[in-house]
């Protein structure tokens, strides 16, 4: 993770945005997966996830819009009110964009910590309509998506980064 | 890190002013369908848009399913098969009897000239998922408006009542189970015929009975089945069991909790019922009523 900016000889490619859609689906496919039970307390939000790290690494070319919509067939799918989703996404997708100098400054758990708070605070602000709404608290085992999403943000962001590396001719020196 | 234009490029609103823009939106949105119950269109656009990625989502998980199915032991096939032919057995005889006892009830029903009991027909639907939703217990089912399905029937399994439809979208729809706090089941017991309205708690697998006497005769094992008498259940249906009865002179009601039937945590087939019940016209309104009394909904 920290390699490609500490290390300055890797420049890393310009993202391509077809990438940054694939990743949006995938995400998207796998909250849409059919987790039940116990899985379904620990499943990660994973479009959560994977807006904050486009909003965080490339601001300039992923606003808000993406995030909205994401939030809106988020809704549709889960069966939940209509936008508070999209509420919650565009909040954290301002957050991302609004930190994430101070973000990519830290390395390794330092940006963790950082990931897990403002995921947590998309799950208050989820946690806040629903209340106003008149339902219940869950219960802290609510939470735990998000510490298992920060556990997965460093590996994520290796992953996310692979294509933009640059292929190594080794001819040419 | 990319090398991105300094910030005096011009780069469009600012962060903040988006964030306002969209929250305003989101907000408009839930406000519109908490309050008012419009969006319903946009909803379903979105429904349909999102459809085949749900599909996708949730195919490798059937497919597992099927394959799961396709590998059963010789064995267990063989005593399932055994098991089933002597339920068959057994059931046979209650059904013969059951159908001199329709002819009976029907004959006794005309001669009391009291309604008929109207055939219930079924539709099957297959759980695709649970909703992953924390505050409420709802599941999807594959079947929607294109099947039929309209909101508000019952839904039940081979043990009893699970839920009822509440959303539908062209090719999916949403049924709440009666586990969710917010969903009530009129029910009678099955014992004594006394009627009663069941509402769930929002736990899994706890139901409770409300506005209960103390004094009200409901034991441990009782049988609750629905009543009927909402016009949205039919009657006779099994929803739940009485598990656990407490009575405190310190309380108005007795507190008893009962456990659903129906396997409202499995994923299994569900059948929806799609009952026309002919219900008798609503009491026209009083034509002249002196004092006008205000009226509640529902």
């Amino acid at each position: 993770m920290a390699d490609s900016r500490f290390a300055p000889h890797v420049i890393l490619l310009p993202v391509r945005i077809s990438f940054i859609v694939i990743t949006l689906i995938a995400a998207l496919l796998a909250n849409l997966l059919p987790w039940s039970g116990a899985a379904l307390w620990v499943k990660p939000d994973f479009v959560a996830l994977v807006v904050l790290y486009w909003c965080i690494e490339q601001p300039r070319k992923f606003g808000f819009i993406a995030p909205w919509l994401l939030g809106l067939f988020m809704d549709v799918a889960d069966g939940t009110l209509f936008g508070q989703h999209a509420l919650s996404y565009s909040i954290l997708a301002y957050a991302g964009i609004v930190l994430h100098r101070r973000v990519l400054g830290f390395t390794g758990t330092a940006q963790v910590v950082h990931v897990v708070i403002l995921l947590l605070m998309n799950d208050l602000i989820v946690l806040a309509v629903r209340a106003l709404a008149g339902a219940d608290f869950p219960g802290f085992q609510y939470f735990i998506g998000s510490f298992v999403a920060g556990a997965l943000w460093l590996p994520l962001g290796v992953l996310l980064k692979l294509p933009q590396r640059p292929i190594m001719d080794p001819d040419h020196v | 890190m990319e090398h991105s234009p300094p910030p005096f490029f011009k780069t469009g609103p600012t962060p903040l002013a988006r964030l306002l823009i969209f929250s305003a939106l989101s907000f408009a949105f839930l406000v519109a369908d908490v309050r008012f119950n419009y969006l319903v269109t946009l909803r379903e656009v979105a429904a349909v848009i999102i459809y085949p990625f749900q599909r996708i989502a949730t195919t490798p998980a059937s497919i597992a399913r099927r394959i799961g199915d396709f590998f059963v032991t010789h064995g267990s096939l063989r005593e399932d098969n055994a098991r089933l032919a002597q339920d068959n057995f057994g059931n046979a005889a209650l059904l013969l009897q059951l159908e001199a006892l329709r002819t009976e009830n029907a004959q006794l029903r005309e001669l009391l000239s009291a309604r008929s009991r109207p055939d219930l027909e079924f539709t099957a639907a297959e759980v695709l998922y649970a909703a992953r939703d924390p505050f409420t217990r709802k599941v999807v089912l594959d079947k929607g408006s294109q099947d039929e399905v309209r909101a508000g029937q019952p839904v039940v399994d081979n043990r009893g009542v699970v839920g009822q439809v509440t959303r539908v979208y062209p090719w999916l729809s949403e049924v709440t189970l009666v586990t969710d706090k917010g969903q009530f089941v009129p029910v009678q017991n099955l014992r004594n015929g006394l009627r009663a309205v069941l509402a769930g708690t929002g736990g899994d697998g706890a139901l409770e009975l409300r506005f209960i006497p103390l004094n009200a005769d409901f034991q441990n094992g009782d049988q609750l089945v629905t009543s009927g008498i909402d016009g949205v259940y039919p009657a006779g249906l099994p929803v739940a069991r009485v598990t656990q009865v407490e009575r405190s002179a310190a309380q108005l009601f007795a507190r008893i909790t009962c456990t659903p039937l129906g396997g409202v945590a499995n994923y299994a087939h569900l059948l929806i019922v799609n009952g026309n019940r002919e219900l008798p016209p609503r009491p026209a309104a009083e034509p002249k009523s002196p004092r006008p009394k205000k009226s509640r909904k529902g």
